[in-house]
C-alpha cells in the first residue's frame, strides 16, 4: 500500500477519457460500443481501488454486478447492430441517422 | 298527493324518454299514443288530487315545499330541485296538464299516419315536463330551466315539419324566428334573476319574497328588476315588441299552437309576473308600464286580427291580444283576475286552434278562410264547439271568457283609470267582430271551395271528443270566478282561492278605489254590448251583406294594408335590427374580425413557428455521437459549477 | 523501488497504451485485440490491489466470453475499415480531444483536491481479507442475495432479448 490512492484515480479517469474520445470520434457502431466498455472499466478500476484502499467487499460486489450489466449490454447492444445491418447493411453509426426529424 | 307532485313532473319525462327512446323502433301509433297523452293525464289525476289534499289544508297553510335534491350548492348560492305547491302553481298545473291531456288525444287523431309520429309526442312530452319544472319550482333558476325548456320545445315543435314551406321561407326559419326573439327576452330575464340575487341573496320564492317586504331596497331597484323580469315575459308572452314570432309559430302543427301557442307556454309571462307580485307591487313605475304594453298588444293585435286571412293567422293575433289583456290585468294589480283569464283562455283558445285544426284537416290543409264557407252542414260537432268558443272569447255571458275579462276591465277602470277601460272595451269590440268574421266564413254562408275537390267531412272520434270536453270547459269555467256582486256571500270563487298568494302584493298597492256597484253593472253592461255589437257588424258585413265587407276594405285601403302587414312590424325589425345585424356580421366580423384579424393571427403564428422550427429542427441531426457530445460539454459545465462552488 | 510499484508502472503503462492504440486503430479486429489487452493489464492491476476474485472475473468474463462476442460479431459482419484517425474530419477530432482533455483536466484537479482522500487509512490486512472469494461470496449470498437473483433475471431477459432481435425475420 506505497502507491497512493490518487495514481489509480487518475489512471482510471485517463482510460475514462480515452473511452469518450473513443466513443465520439469512432464510426463503427461495434467499436464505439468496446469504447463503451472501456469506460465502463474505467469506472470498475475506481470500485476496486476504493474498495481495498477501504478494506470493504462492497466496491468489488458492485463491480461483479457492473460486469453482468454489461454482459448483458453487450449481448443486446450487439443484437440490435446485427438487426441494423440487416436493414441498412452498414455499422456506420453517422449513416444511421433515422432517430432525426 | 301533494308529496307526491313530483310525479307530474317525472311522468312526462318518462313519457318523453319511452318515445324518443323507443318510438322510433315500435312505430305502433297506438302505443306511442297511449304512452305520450296516458302519461300527462296520469299527471294530472295526481295535480287533482293535489289540488283536494290542499283544499283540505287551513288556509294559512296551503304552501307545501317538496325538495328533490340539492342541485347548486357554490358560494352561498344554494339551489334545490324544489317544487312549491301552493294555489297558484296548483291552478297552472291542472289547466296545464288538463287542456294538455285533452290536446294530447285530439294530437292522437290529427297527426295519425305522419310519419314522424313518434317524434311529436317525444316533443309534446318533453314540453309538458319543461312546463311543470316551470310552474311548480321554487326558485327563479329552476323556473328558467322550465322556462327555457318550454322555449326549446317551441322552437323544436314550430319547426316539426321542418321540411315544408311556410310562407316566403321554411318552418325551421320560423322556429328560429321563434327561438331568437325569445333570446332577447330571456336575457332580460337572466339580467332580472343577477339582480335578484344581487338584491336579496337568494333565488328561492319564499326568501326573495319575504326580503322583498322586509329588506329596506330603494324602488328603482324594484322597478329594475320587474323591468327586467317583463323583458323576459314579453318575449315568452309575445308582447310588445317582441310580439312578432307568434304568428310565425303557427308554422307548426295546430295541436302545437293550441298546446304552446295559446294555452300554456304564452302564458308562462303572465304567470311569472304574477309569482312576482310583491315585487311589481313595490314598483309602481314598472306596473304601469306592464299595464301599458298589455293593453296596447291587446288592441294592436286585434286590429292586425281584423284582416288577417290565414284561419290560424286569426287565433294567433287573436291569442297576442288576450295576453295583452292577462298584462293588463297584472299592471292594473288585478293578479288573480290575470291568472283567472290565463284559465278560461286557455280553454276556449285551445277550443278555437283545436276546431280551426278539425276544419284545416278535413280541408287538406287549406288554411285561408276565403276559400271555406258553409262548413255547418258537414262539420256539426267541429261547428258548434267553435261556435262556443267564439262566443265565450267575444265575451257574451254566462260564458268563461265573460267573467274573465270583465273583471280585467272592470280593474282597469277602478285601478287605473278610463282610458285602459275604453281601449279594453275598444278591444273587446274588435275581438268579437274578428272572432265572428271567421266564424261567419268559415261555417255559415255560401260554400267556396271546390266541391268535386274537397269533400269536408267531421273528424274522427279521437278528435271531436277533446273538442266537446273543452267545449264544456270553456263554457262553464267562467262559474269558478263570478264577481262579488252576483255570488253574494260566497265572494268570487276563485279570488278567494287564489288571495293568500297575492296578499302582500295587495296589501302594499291598497289602490282598490271605492266604486259603486252600479258603476260595475253599467261597465259590464257596455262591455256586453261591445260584445253583441262586435257579431252584429260581423254578421252584417260577411253574412248580410258581403259586399260591405270589400268595399271598406277598399274604401280605407292604405289602413288596410297597413294593418294586412302587422303594421310592417317584421319588415321595420328586419331594416332596423336584423339587417344592420346581419350587414355588420358579415362585413366587419366576418370578413375583417374573423378572417383578418382571428385567422390572421392564427396564421401567421403558425407561420412563424413553422419557420422557426424550421431553422431549429437541423440541431436534431439523428447522428448519436452529436448528441453524445452536447452531453460531454454539459458534463464539462457541470464540472466546472462542481470546482468553483466547492472552493 | 518495491516490486509492487514496478508492477503498477507495468501495468498502468500496458492500460494507458493499449487503450490509446484501441480507438485509434481502423480496423475493428485489431482494436477489439487491444481492448482484451486493456482488459488484461486492468486484471492486473486488480491484483495489485488485492482483489483477486475481480482479476480472474475480469480474465474470464470480459476478456474471454465477452470480448470473443465482439469478435464474432465483427467477423460476421465484416465492415469496411476506417481511415486512419486524424485523416477524417481531423477538425472535429481535434476539438473533442479537446474538450475531453478539459474534462480530463476537471477531474484531475479535483482528485488532488478533494480532502477525503486524505483520511484513508489503508490497512493491507483488511484490503487483502475483502478481496477474497470467501468474503465476495458470503457478502453476495446473504447481503446481497436479492441484486444477485435479479441480475440473473436480467441476464435471462438479455438472452432472450437477444435472440428476437438478432434472429431472422420471416416473412
Amino acid at each position: 500500500m506505497q502507491i497512493p490512492i490518487e495514481y489509480y484515480l487518475i489512471l482510471s479517469a485517463f482510460m475514462f477519457s480515452v473511452g469518450i474520445v473513443g466513443v465520439l470520434t469512432r464510426r463503427n457502431a461495434i467499436v464505439v460500443f468496446m469504447s463503451v466498455e472501456l469506460m465502463l472499466n474505467s469506472a470498475n478500476l475506481t470500485l476496486i481501488t476504493f474498495s481495498s484502499y477501504l478494506g470493504d467487499a462492497t466496491g468489488q460486489l458492485f463491480v461483479f454486478f457492473v460486469m453482468a450489466v454489461a454482459a448483458a449490454e453487450a449481448a443486446v447492444g450487439l443484437a440490435i447492430i446485427i438487426a441494423i445491418f440487416r436493414n441498412k447493411l452498414t455499422v456506420n453509426i453517422d449513416e444511421i441517422n433515422i432517430l432525426k426529424w | 298527493m301533494i308529496h307526491l307532485i313530483y310525479l307530474t313532473v317525472l311522468f312526462p319525462l318518462f313519457g318523453f324518454l319511452f318515445n324518443g327512446i323507443l318510438g322510433p323502433k315500435i312505430k305502433n301509433e297506438k302505443v306511442i299514443g297511449i304512452i305520450g297523452s296516458g302519461t300527462i293525464g296520469i299527471a294530472f289525476i295526481i295535480a287533482v288530487g293535489a289540488l283536494f289534499e290542499t283544499l283540505a289544508l287551513p288556509v294559512d297553510q296551503r304552501l307545501t315545499i317538496i325538495t328533490l335534491f340539492q342541485w347548486i350548492d357554490v358560494a352561498g348560492l344554494n339551489i334545490h330541485f324544489a317544487y312549491q305547491v301552493d294555489q297558484l302553481s296548483l291552478v297552472m298545473s291542472l289547466v296545464v296538464t288538463g287542456v294538455g291531456f285533452i290536446i294530447h288525444v285530439y294530437s292522437i287523431g290529427y297527426m295519425h299516419g305522419d310519419k314522424s309520429f313518434w317524434r311529436f309526442f317525444t316533443y309534446l312530452n318533453l314540453f309538458i315536463f319543461a312546463m311543470m319544472n316551470l310552474i311548480l319550482a321554487d326558485n327563479f333558476l329552476l323556473l328558467f330551466l322550465g322556462w327555457e325548456g318550454v322555449g326549446l320545445c317551441s322552437y323544436l315543435l314550430i319547426g316539426f315539419w321542418y321540411d315544408r314551406k311556410f310562407e316566403k321561407s321554411t318552418t325551421a326559419s320560423a322556429g328560429l324566428k321563434a327561438f331568437i326573439v325569445n333570446r332577447i327576452g330571456d336575457f332580460g330575464f337572466l339580467l332580472g334573476m343577477f339582480l335578484i340575487y344581487s338584491t336579496f341573496g337568494s333565488l328561492i320564492f319564499t326568501d326573495v319574497f319575504s326580503r322583498a317586504l322586509s329588506f329596506n331596497v330603494p324602488e328603482h331597484i324594484f322597478t329594475l328588476i320587474a323591468i327586467f323580469l317583463f323583458i323576459g315575459a314579453t318575449g315568452k308572452s309575445a308582447q310588445i315588441p317582441l310580439l312578432v314570432w307568434l304568428p310565425d309559430a303557427m308554422a307548426g302543427p295546430t295541436p302545437v299552437s293550441a298546446l304552446i301557442h295559446a294555452a300554456t307556454m304564452v302564458t308562462a309571462g303572465v304567470y311569472m309576473v304574477a309569482r312576482c307580485s310583491i315585487i311589481y307591487a313595490s314598483a309602481p313605475t314598472a306596473m304601469m308600464v306592464v299595464a301599458v304594453i298589455g293593453v296596447f298588444t291587446a288592441f294592436f293585435a286585434a286590429t292586425i286580427g281584423l284582416v288577417q286571412n290565414d284561419i290560424k293567422k286569426v287565433l294567433a293575433y287573436s291569442t297576442i291580444s288576450q295576453l295583452g289583456y292577462m298584462f293588463l290585468a297584472l299592471g292594473a294589480g288585478a293578479f288573480s283576475a290575470g291568472i283567472f283569464h290565463v284559465m278560461t283562455h286557455a280553454f276556449f283558445k285551445a277550443l278555437l286552434f283545436l276546431g280551426a285544426g278539425s276544419v284545416i284537416h278535413s280541408m287538406h290543409d287549406v288554411q285561408d278562410i276565403r276559400h271555406y264557407g258553409g262548413l255547418k252542414k258537414y262539420m256539426p260537432i267541429t261547428y258548434g264547439t267553435f261556435l262556443v268558443a267564439a262566443t265565450a272569447i267575444s265575451g257574451i255571458p254566462p260564458l268563461s271568457g265573460f267573467f274573465s275579462k270583465d273583471e280585467i276591465l272592470w280593474y282597469s277602470y277602478a285601478n287605473l283609470g278610463i282610458v285602459f277601460w275604453l281601449i279594453g272595451v275598444i278591444t273587446a269590440l274588435l275581438t268579437a267582430f274578428y272572432m265572428f268574421r271567421l266564424y261567419f266564413l268559415t261555417f255559415e254562408g255560401k260554400e267556396k271551395f271546390d266541391s268535386h275537390k274537397t269533400h269536408p267531412h267531421e273528424s274522427p272520434k279521437l278528435m271531436t271528443v277533446p273538442l266537446i270536453a273543452l267545449g264544456v270547459l270553456s263554457a262553464i269555467g267562467g262559474f269558478i270566478g263570478i264577481p262579488e256582486i252576483f255570488s253574494g256571500d260566497h265572494g268570487n270563487l276563485f279570488h278567494t282561492w287564489l288571495a293568500p298568494v297575492f296578499k302582500s302584493a295587495e296589501i302594499k298597492l291598497m289602490n282598490i278605489g271605492s266604486h259603486s256597484h252600479f258603476e260595475e253593472i253599467l261597465f259590464m253592461a257596455i262591455s256586453i254590448v261591445a260584445g253583441v255589437a262586435g257579431i252584429y257588424y260581423a254578421w252584417y258585413a260577411y253574412l248580410k251583406k258581403p259586399a260591405v265587407a270589400d268595399k271598406t276594405a277598399s274604401r280605407f285601403k292604405g289602413a288596410y294594408n297597413i294593418l294586412l302587414n302587422k303594421y310592417f312590424l317584421d319588415e321595420a325589425y328586419e331594416a332596423s335590427v336584423v339587417n344592420p345585424i346581419v350587414k355588420g356580421s358579415e362585413n366587419i366580423l366576418w370578413k375583417i374580425a374573423d378572417n383578418r384579424i382571428i385567422d390572421g393571427t392564427i396564421n401567421n403564428l403558425a407561420k412563424l413557428v413553422d419557420n422557426i422550427s424550421g431553422t431549429i429542427k437541423k440541431i436534431q441531426t439523428g447522428v448519436a455521437q452529436s448528441y453524445a457530445l452536447v452531453m460531454i460539454l454539459g458534463v464539462l459545465i457541470a464540472l466546472l459549477w462542481l470546482i468553483i462552488s466547492y472552493s | 523501488m518495491t516490486l509492487e510499484i514496478a508492477l503498477f508502472i507495468i501495468f498502468a503503462i500496458v492500460c494507458v497504451v493499449s487503450s490509446v492504440l484501441m480507438i485509434t486503430r481502423p480496423n475493428p479486429v485489431i482494436s477489439a485485440l487491444f481492448l482484451v489487452l486493456n482488459f488484461a493489464g486492468l486484471a492486473g492491476l486488480y491484483l495489485t490491489l488485492n482483489a483477486q476474485f475481480i482479476a480472474v472475473a475480469q480474465v474470464i468474463v470480459y476478456a474471454g466470453a465477452i470480448m470473443v462476442f465482439f469478435l464474432f460479431v465483427i467477423m460476421l459482419l465484416n465492415p469496411e475499415k476506417e481511415k486512419k484517425f486524424f485523416k477524417q474530419k481531423p477538425k472535429l477530432k481535434i476539438f473533442i480531444v479537446v474538450i475531453v482533455a478539459l474534462v480530463l483536466l476537471q477531474i484531475v484537479y479535483m482528485i488532488f483536491l478533494s480532502k477525503p482522500l486524505n483520511a484513508i487509512n489503508p490497512e493491507v490486512a483488511r484490503s487483502v481479507d475483502a478481496g477474497t472469494v470467501e468474503t465476495i461470496g458470503r457478502e453476495m449470498f446473504t447481503k446481497y442475495i436479492l441484486p444477485f437473483e435479479a441480475a440473473g433475471y436480467l441476464l435471462l431477459a438479455a438472452t432472450i432479448g437477444a435472440l428476437v432481435l438478432a434472429k431472422k425475420k420471416f416473412e
